[in-house]
């Protein structure tokens, strides 16, 4: 039952990327020049209501739908990291046009070259795992 | 308006998005994609060798049903919700990219240029494909996370390493379409 719940989810997910066009290689490329507002209001739409609901369930201590209650683990303090990581991230985001969520969207939707990046993804998370310990943090 | 084949404007989006999250959280859930990169590293047995994949995969299997959904998603959109898969970016941005050579934009869902099946005989456009794919992937687990769970889930925590991630993510992102592309493409 919860495993229908979570699949349920995850195709609104995949229709909402592609709808949304959030997982067009074009809007991404749009949204790094600044010629349209549409990325932009999508992600400012989600993140407004995000806090609201976060600060809500936070604020009134609601519990799951299996009444537990909902922890929100803070991340861990750090500069470094994030910033590096991030950097890496958004060069490989502006090159393939997609993050890790709309490229199995694209997957679904019959770009078979898209697999390439999914590997690709798969690799460097590898990566990753093995240079962990060498890396600044 | 037609929600089921036009594209969503961006507001309709923005909520939908919101709820996906809000219905992970009332779960008792993370909102965050790139973790599943991680989970395949551990399922294909990394875990023997590197200690950052050493952790019970099966913890994460909800997450893989998620991405399970995102394909299915994917499938049904692109299939049975469009009858015009152009994406109707502005016209500055069609002529630039025309520049590159992006004979497609404005005319395709994505450049034909590589994601068109016959980019499988292109040297190059695997290379652009396999290394931005690669980034994405070292960068957001570096990072501890990416688009969902930084710029989504982790701003609406009020979280200041999210927000550093994603100026992160956004000088990666100008670096590369305005100083590497001229030279890529």
């Amino acid at each position: 039952m919860r495993t229908l719940f979570y699949l349920i989810i995850g195709i609104l997910f995949g229709i909402t990327m592609y709808k949304s066009e959030a997982a067009s290689w074009f809007r991404i490329y749009e949204m790094f020049r600044f010629e349209a507002f549409h990325m932009y209001g999508i992600i400012g739409t989600a993140l407004t209501m995000g806090v609201v609901s976060t600060f809500i369930i936070k604020h009134y201590n609601i519990k799951s739908f299996y009444g537990e209650s909902i922890k929100f683990i803070p991340k861990e303090k750090g500069f470094t990291r994030y910033m590096l990581g991030g950097i890496i991230f958004g060069l490989g985001w502006a090159l393939a046009g997609t993050c890790p969520g709309p490229m199995f969207t694209l997957l679904g939707a019959g770009f078979l070259p898209i697999s390439i990046a999914i590997i690709a993804a798969i690799l460097g998370t590898l990566i990753y795992g093995i240079l962990r310990e060498k890396l600044p943090h | 308006m037609n929600l089921i084949y036009e594209p969503w404007p961006w507001y309709i989006s923005g909520i939908a998005i919101a709820l996906i999250m809000l219905l992970l959280q009332l779960s008792g859930k993370k909102f965050g994609m790139s973790s599943n990169l991680r989970t395949l590293c551990t399922m294909c047995g990394a875990g023997k060798q590197v200690h950052f994949f050493r952790f019970d995969w099966k913890a994460q299997r909800w997450n893989l049903v998620v991405v399970l959904g995102a394909i299915i998603g994917g499938y049904i959109a692109a299939n049975f919700m469009t009858n015009e898969n152009a994406v109707l970016i502005n016209s500055n941005t069609i002529e630039h990219l025309k520049t590159l050579g992006f004979e497609s934009a404005g005319t395709a869902y994505l450049p034909l240029e590589l994601f068109e099946t016959r980019v499988f005989y292109s040297p190059k456009t695997l290379i652009i494909l396999f290394f931005g794919g690669l980034f994405v992937g070292f960068g957001a687990r570096y990072a501890g996370g990416c688009t969902s769970g930084h710029a989504i889930s982790g701003l609406s925590n009020l979280q200041l390493p999210s927000l550093i991630a994603v100026v992160g993510f956004f000088i990666g992102g100008l670096i590369m379409t305005h100083f590497l592309f001229p030279l890529i493409f």
